[in-house]
């Protein structure tokens, strides 16, 4: 992997970074270059290289992202029970103090490396990275990568996963995704947690969740689980597998793929939005979400 | 939406990369100062404009940019209709075609966080 080129050009908005910058010389000593560049483009290109060492090796890599408790650690926990003897897992722990979280991985016989985030409020692509070169790769399919309880933050950072998941209980309320829309419109699998206290809540309705989430123009998919009881998962390990072997698949084909948000998206857009001003970007402005 | 102070470290984490740029621009240009920053946000970026006014003159203190002025541009939500082609301006949880009220929609603008445009102070040669 890459740590020492010190670019921070991305393969996306490359085309957007005016190297041969426009200045326009003023004769009092001023000039002013147009610049256009993500100001997390140190970070995405990180991400980048974080993605190429997951794809080398055929490895499916996830970004859980939730608010605090929302039952990430637990739905690890039930997803190494259903699937721990025929898939490879390996875990990277966000957490704000303690060794809490890796530990209850590490009980269930998976590894975990936890990243002490201290006061961060979310993981980036160079933390990630530093734990990939504590973790030995071998054998497995899927990292699965807990990101900070946030819903806020850890949605603007790209980690170098291949997909993203968001966790929302049912305890929080149904109208999360209308209250957090730059989180739930990151999410390429919505997950309805402790769906095993909807008889005793008064007012979530699965059905409302999903009417705010497709109101973000998300086509996301939305299980209800519940992690802790015996209620069946089915739904989200079929999804899983599908997901580890679609990964293989693209790996071979020396293909990769983002999480549901791309973060140069934002720099297509505004090169649209000012083609009036700058007259001079000509750019495809497709999504170019792959969605399989 | 709810931030504490734990969530201004994300703002603070923001502008230390915008001024990293900034620098890395100003010494490419054998700039003596930078006098203006232009930055793009839309509210779909995560970010929040108020609090990344507060958390720039942290993060500019000592570098290039210590005396520059900060212009935070706020860009609009604007979607672009998969059914009907047409494009409307939308409020950030509701990204639905304004026209014919479709979900189908890409994001056309609003969830931008760029640095656009420097003013520098230069030696005239
Ligand atoms: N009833 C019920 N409780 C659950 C379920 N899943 C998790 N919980 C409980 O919710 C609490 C938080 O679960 P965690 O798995 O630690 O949540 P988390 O998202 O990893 O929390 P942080 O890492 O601290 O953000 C624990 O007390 C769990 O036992 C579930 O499916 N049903
Ligand atoms: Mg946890
Ligand atoms: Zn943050
Ligand atoms: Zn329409």
């Amino acid at each position: 992997m890459c740590d020492t080129c010190g670019c921070n050009i991305t393969h996306g908005n490359a085309h957007l970074v005016t190297n041969d910058g426009k200045l326009a010389q003023t004769e009092d000593g001023k000039s002013a270059v147009t610049v256009l560049k993500n100001l997390l483009s140190e970070n995405d290109h990180q991400a980048a290289h974080n993605r190429e060492h997951f794809d080398r090796r055929n490895i499916l890599a996830i970004n859980l992202m939730s608010s605090p408790g929302a039952g990430k650690t637990a739905l690890l926990e039930a997803t190494i029970d259903a699937l721990g003897d025929q898939i490879g897992i390996a875990v990277i722990e966000g957490d704000l103090e303690t060794e809490n979280d890796a530990e209850r991985i590490r009980g269930k016989g998976v590894s975990a490396i936890q990243i002490s985030t201290g006061s961060a409020c979310h993981l980036d692509a160079h933390m990630v990275h530093d734990a990939l070169h504590h973790m030995d790769l071998d054998g497995i399919d899927v990292v699965f990568i807990e990101n900070v309880g946030n819903l806020v933050c850890p949605a603007s950072f790209d980690l170098g996963q291949h997909r993203n998941i968001t966790l929302l209980s049912v305890t929080e309320g149904d109208d999360k995704p209308a209250k957090y829309p730059v989180m739930f419109r990151a999410a390429d699998l919505v997950l309805l947690t402790k769906c095993d206290l909807l008889d005793v809540l008064d007012d979530f309705e699965p059905a409302r969740a999903e009417h705010y989430l497709r109101h973000l123009a998300s086509e996301a998919p939305l299980f209800n689980i519940a992690a802790r009881r015996s209620i069946d998962i089915d739904e989200w390990t079929d999804w899983l597998i599908n997901e580890i072997n679609a990964q293989r698949d693209r790996a071979e084909r020396h293909e990769t793929l983002r999480p549901n948000i791309q973060p140069e998206g934002a720099a297509l857009h505004t090169a649209s939005a000012h083609e009036h001003e700058h007259g001079q970007h000509h750019h495809d402005h497709g999504h170019d979400h792959k969605h399989s | 939406m709810t931030r504490c102070w734990r969530l201004n470290m994300h703002e603070l984490s923001i502008c230390q990369a915008l001024i990293e740029q900034v620098e890395s621009i100003a010494r490419e240009n054998e700039a003596l100062a930078v006098k203006t920053i232009w930055v793009q946000v839309g509210p779909l970026s995560g970010a929040e404009i108020p609090l990344l006014e507060h958390a720039y003159p942290v993060a500019a203190a000592g570098s290039v940019a210590e005396d520059a002025e900060l212009i935070l541009e706020h860009m609009p939500v604007k979607v672009r209709c998969r059914s009907c082609g047409g494009e409307s301006e939308a409020a950030p949880n509701r990204l639905v075609c304004g026209q014919c009220g479709d979900y189908h929609t890409d994001l056309i603008s609003g969830d931008e966080m760029l640095l656009a445009r420097l003013e520098l102070d230069k030696l005239t040669h």
